[in-house]
């Protein structure tokens, strides 16, 4: 590998930006494919698929045996809401391999005794949110049911793009909390972004069943393409 | 879409700009329960000193000798592992997985 190649590999894992880096097996030869460039490079639907499941594999094309080698950020997790499905979702997630942050400016609920191991903020999203860069590479779920709290974070997803944004509440709830967002600002495709009621479909009761329909749902936009994800939801 | 191979693709440049000869061995392709994944990367220096791992710590020795030969040459070479492959390698995984690594140069 050549040493600029390496050196812009590894600015852009830094950056968590997306890269894959095409090697051709036999010839040594090597290129790096950004994410923002797929769309233009002849191995398009190659690359898109390979970095949708997260994996790296080899592909035929014009005669050459390539190696594509997936670089892709560690996802992230943020969940506002110290809440009873937080505690099942959270650890859930970081076993997925999130690196999960709680937030939740009522200490009652965001204690150490209630999240053990999780980096906890106890404070109000303006505050909580900005400092944790969060980015497209983001699953956000709003679950403290409070509009104080859930609509501020949820206009903070809106702006870093999060592949998921899921909200807590029923239909009813959620087309309230529609009004209220628009009346700030937000745009009818942030409205249309967010997973709510949120979570699959699955029956789910208790706090730790929400949290397995909302992970479920997660792993679903995160992997499947485009078309099987609107099937899914 | 985890990663975590950061500090082994660091330690290659930080090692090159240090004036190494520097190797990069990448599993490319797996076959059986082969113990770690396609993209899965082992840094080796021309001192011996390696990061990372191709496998669960079995053939990593013979991945770092073949290394050696890489950073001497320059040209890459692909290395094929596996337990029922005896005349070729005497190196094989007991988890009965077959993998290949690309072993390339760094710079």
């Amino acid at each position: 590998m050549k040493l600029e190649t390496l050196h812009e590999l590894n600015a852009e894992r830094a950056a968590r930006r997306p890269v894959i880096l095409v090697t051709d097996t036999e010839s040594g030869e090597q290129r790096l494919v950004k994410a923002r460039d797929f769309a233009k490079d002849p191995l398009r639907a190659e690359l898109e698929k390979q970095l949708r499941t997260g994996k790296s594999g080899n592909v035929e094309a014009g005669g050459k045996k390539l190696f594509l080698n997936v670089y892709a950020p560690t996802a992230k997790m943020v969940i506002v809401g110290a809440v009873h499905i937080s505690q099942a979702l959270a650890p859930m997630a970081r076993s997925l391999g999130y690196d999960v942050t709680v937030v939740d400016p009522r200490t009652a609920f965001a204690s150490p005794e209630r999240f053990p191991d999780v980096p906890l903020i106890a404070e109000w999203p303006d505050v909580a949110l900005p400092p944790l860069n969060i980015d497209h590479y983001t699953a956000f779920v709003a679950l403290t049911h409070d509009p104080k709290i859930d609509d501020p974070a949820l206009l903070h997803a809106f702006e870093r793009d999060c592949f998921y944004i899921g909200a807590l509440g029923s239909r009813k709830t959620h087309a309230k909390r529609g009004d209220r967002l628009r009346a700030q600002g937000a745009k009818d495709s942030d409205i249309a972004r967010i997973h709510a009621p949120v979570g699959l479909a699955i029956g789910a009761v208790s706090p730790s069943e929400i949290a397995v329909s909302i992970m479920a749902e997660i792993t679903a936009v995160l992997r499947l393409p485009p078309k099987e994800k609107e099937e899914a939801a | 879409m985890l990663d975590r191979d950061e500090d082994i693709l660091k330690a290659a440049e930080d090692w090159q700009k240090a004036g190494h000869g520097v190797a990069l061995a990448t599993v490319v392709e797996t076959w059986g329960s082969a113990p770690r994944p396609a993209g899965s990367s082992l840094v080796i220096n021309d001192d011996g000193t390696f990061l990372g791992s191709v496998s669960g710590g079995c053939v990593e020795g013979a991945v770092v000798t073949e290394a050696m030969d890489v950073i001497e040459t320059g040209k890459p070479k692909m290395l094929e592992f596996g337990v029922a492959d005896e005349t070729a390698w005497n190196v094989g995984l007991s988890c009965g997985g077959t993998i290949r690594v690309f072993v390339e140069k760094v710079g």
